[in-house]
């Protein structure tokens, strides 16, 4: 190579890899994408069972989105700390993070376990089919984000903010941030609209 | 006992003589091949250099191993097909009973597709792309070698059915209702789902890998612009595949909820809709048609151009017909099912678009003419695979866009004539490509050219074969004749030309008899052929700059390129003179490490698809935490890389030159 690079190879990695998630996070949303197509092509097929104005609990809804645009902010938070490398905040928003997902799962599962118990399953009609797979994937993605941070967590506390440490947490809070968004997506287009009777 | 293992009792061995014998004989070739690694005492050789290496030309070369090993499988079935269809008429009713001949014909379209095409299309694109772009490796090393296993999992799967349970019976894309629980109680469908899902993982992967690789990993100076158009087309590709595989992963989970959970997504009552399933899987399966031939073209582009020794003509436009028919393969879909009767507002769209996405694939055709025209051709066995692709790709498309026709496809829809035109575009398209492009790049990895004369006879057997085996269905499906009969009436008249079709098919397998056999002579000769200039072809691109077989690091220095088929320029500017005499100075290479890893995060996933299958509840539970732990321990691991030092970089170097020397 005759011309000096400006970047160091081990930063162009780093690069490389962060652009690499992200085209995985393009694929989760063309998954996503087809999940919300099934309950757009379905959401009226409620086989005589209750429909989505009957059956969601906007106010549940409502904490629910509070609760993970809040975690989004102290992912956010944690992420500066990593760059500020201090270490101890990083822990800590991140465990503030860790708990306000799994209050969001608790919510989830609960409105869930409700649905099932009042005879409105997944096997109930094509709505719900529906209406569960996209709100579980969800569910499910949160799932991962929990156990990744539990792990990253426990990883930082061991070995510090290394530099292959922060690039763990920097694809971390890029999924955060995007179940987020995919959030955004299932609140309007499920709760509100479903809530609409549309 | 019976939650124990779920639904697998002994039940599940095979019955008829035809499945048992077939898993009887693999079994015993499975344990022929440990028993020989064994006793030639060479598992630490095969672990250490290929089952963890992240070598993508090794991961390209297992790739094409398994794929052709596939081959036999799904020739095998092919053959049955012929047979049936051939013998099964009037009072006679063939080998097979209904439903083994339909799981046979389901079995055949699923491993060509996705294990043989697939396979030998990831093979090739490991094997060439990082040499391509003046890389040593591709971006997620890790990740490559776990798509691979991932694939050999759905493989293991497939395979699995034929000794354990049964496979799908619902053809190749299970068209639900009949796969639903209902219609398909069996444990069939779900191998279909099961071993899709975990190869379809993995080729989503893959796709991640590649297009980061070619975007992020290009030697300084080749722009876009200046890419080989191999890389251009798997680029497109890997396009494809980033935006149709997640949602073939969809559709399969909906479908597998559905048949374990109790859901409605597409069954006939409770608000399900089959028809969205067909949308579904055609919104994955036409792009997956594009994503298969795309490297196909690719090859052709470069065989082209280096064997008549021209620059390719119309490089921009060859470019922009990719992209065109990259963008254009997400809006033909609905031309697979105009019958669903979506009205003649979108079947005129879809139909209107299936012939306009026919144009930028003219233009490849005239410009691979064009190259040729007034070049000086060699015609070597490559250029032999191209021209019967010319011959068998126009005639298959000229097919397709008559079928584009909604009126005329209501005529030929599910008929033998479709059969025969996606069987010339897949066999004569991109089978043929992938053969032209292994043959071409085979030097490269391995250090010999295969024998040529034997690569001729393949391509005449399969050629002649073909068109023996496919025009009598063109025929047939204007007579009337419907695809997966197992049995129809003598009255018809159909049966001389099911023969002639038999016959073409057993001429096939004659040309993969002659591919076998090129193979092993190549091996036993390869004195007389071995590549000592790393260019034995006379390229234009960078793989054909260093030597072969390639060093495991690619290039002792990175290239820099400041125009396109820079190898060729650089040939033209010093010819005549002597070597440059400089000593080039190296520097220190960074290497991924070997690793186990991806073998076992695979061998879990295996266990847990498995496991679904059956039903076995506690083997989910062990096959799911296994992958996730594996997973977990192999991402927080920190130096997964090694050092060659700039001596032993000079070393390997001096030896190679010395090799050049001496020859």
């Amino acid at each position: 190579m005759s011309q000096p690079t400006t970047i160091a190879p081990a930063n162009r990695k780093d690069a490389t890899t962060v652009f690499g998630f992200w085209v995985y996070l393009m694929t989760d949303c063309v998954l996503f994408a087809s999940l919300f197509a099934t309950y757009a092509v379905l959401h009226h097929n409620s086989f005589g069972g209750p429909s989505a104005q009957t059956l969601f609990s906007l106010p549940n809804v409502l904490a629910e989105t509070i609760i993970l645009l809040t975690s989004s902010f102290t992912c956010g938070l944690a992420m500066l700390a990593a760059h500020r490398n201090h270490k101890d905040q990083v822990v800590f928003w991140f465990g503030v993070t860790f708990l306000l997902g799994l209050a969001f799962l608790g919510i989830e599962m609960s409105e869930f376990n409700r649905l099932v118990q009042t005879g409105n399953g997944w096997q109930r009609s094509g709505f719900l089919s529906s209406f569960f797979t996209l709100v579980g994937t969800h569910g499910l993605h949160i799932t991962v984000g929990l156990t990744w941070m539990a792990v990253m967590v426990a990883k930082v506390t061991s070995t510090g903010l290394t530099k292959a440490n922060v690039r763990r947490l920097t694809l971390l809070s890029l999924f955060w941030h995007f179940l987020d968004v995919i959030w955004i997506f299932i609140f309007t287009i499920v709760y509100l609209l479903g809530a609409l009777g549309s | 006992m019976n939650s124990l293992l779920g639904k697998l009792s002994l039940n599940a061995f095979p019955h008829e003589l035809i499945t048992l014998g077939a898993a009887v004989s693999m079994a015993f070739a499975g344990i022929g091949i440990v028993v020989a690694i064994t006793y030639f005492k060479r598992w630490r050789w095969l672990w250490d250099e290929w089952l963890t290496s992240v070598d993508p030309k090794k991961i390209g070369v297992m790739y094409i191993i398994v794929a052709l090993v596939m081959l036999f499988r799904g020739g095998a079935d092919a053959l049955m097909i012929r047979t049936q269809q051939a013998t099964a008429v009037g009072s006679a009713h063939g080998l097979l009973s209904s439903s083994t001949f339909q799981q046979v014909f389901s079995a055949h379209g699923t491993i060509m597709i996705f294990f043989v095409a697939m396979g030998l299309m990831f093979g090739l694109i490991n094997l060439v792309v990082p040499l391509q772009i003046g890389a040593r490796d591709v971006a997620f090393p890790f990740l490559n070698l776990t798509s691979f296993w991932l694939f050999v999992a759905g493989v293991v799967l497939v395979n699995l059915s034929l000794g354990l349970g049964e496979f799908s019976a619902a053809g190749w894309l299970a068209y639900p209702p009949l796969s639903e629980l209902q219609y398909s109680p069996g444990v069939g469908v779900d191998y279909w789902i099961w071993s899709l899902e975990i190869a379809g993982i993995g080729s989503l992967l893959s796709g991640i890998n590649f297009f980061v690789t070619i975007l992020k990993l290009r030697c300084p100076g080749m722009t876009l612009m200046k890419m080989p158009l191999f890389v251009w087309s798997v680029l497109c590709s890997m396009f494809l595949v980033i935006f149709a595989f997640p949602i073939l992963t969809v559709t399969l989970t909906l479908l597998f909820l559905d048949r374990t959970l109790g859901m409605h997504f597409f069954t006939g009552g409770a608000g399900g809709n089959p028809m969205m399933y067909v949308n579904l899987i055609w919104a994955w399966g036409h792009p997956e048609v594009y994503i298969l031939i795309l490297p196909a073209f690719g090859v052709f582009s470069e065989v082209v151009a280096t064997f008549s020794r021209k620059r390719l003509f119309g490089y921009v436009s060859m470019v922009w017909a990719l992209i065109a028919i990259t963008v254009l393969s997400f809006s033909v879909w609905v031309h697979h099912f105009f019958t669903m009767g979506a009205g003649a507002d979108v079947n005129g769209f879809f139909g209107i678009m299936t012939m306009v996405i026919a144009i930028p694939t003219g233009v490849k055709i005239f410009n691979w003419l064009a190259t040729m025209f007034r070049g000086r051709i060699k015609f070597a066995s490559p250029m032999y695979w191209f021209l019967g692709f010319v011959v068998l790709f126009t005639l298959g498309g000229v097919a397709g866009v008559l079928m584009g026709v909604p009126p005329i496809d209501f005529q030929l829809h599910n008929s033998l004539f479709l059969v025969a035109h996606f069987h010339t575009m897949i066999v004569g398209g991109v089978l043929f490509g992938y053969f032209a492009g292994i043959t071409y790049w085979f030097p490269k990895i391995f250090g010999f050219r295969l024998n040529e004369l034997l690569g001729k006879c393949a391509f005449w057997c399969w050629l002649v074969g073909f068109l023996l085996a496919f025009v009598p269905l063109y025929i047939l499906g204007f007579m009337g004749a419907t695809r997966r009969i197992d049995h129809y009436s003598a009255a018809l008249g159909w049966q001389p030309l099911f023969i002639v079709a038999g016959i073409g098919v057993a001429i096939i397998g004659l040309g993969v008899g002659f591919i076998v056999l090129q193979m092993i002579v190549s091996v036993v000769q390869r004195k007389q052929n071995l590549d000592t200039t790393g260019d034995p072809w006379n390229g234009r691109t960078l793989e054909w700059s260093t030597a072969s077989p390639a060093p495991s690091y690619n290039f002792a220095t990175i290239p820099e390129v400041s125009q396109r088929d820079p190898f060729w320029a650089t040939k033209q500017a010093t010819a005549g003179k002597s070597a440059a005499a400089e000593k080039p100075h190296y520097q220190d290479i960074v290497m991924p490490n070997n690793t186990g890893a991806s073998l076992i995060i695979a061998a879990f996933a295996l266990v847990f698809g498995f496991a679904m299958i059956w039903h076995i509840w506690w083997l989910v539970v062990v096959g799911f935490l296994g992958v996730v732990i594996s997973l977990i321990t192999r991402v927080l691991q920190d130096d997964t890389e090694y050092v060659i030092s700039a001596a032993e970089v000079t070393k390997i170097e001096a030896e190679i030159a010395a090799k050049r020397r001496y020859a």
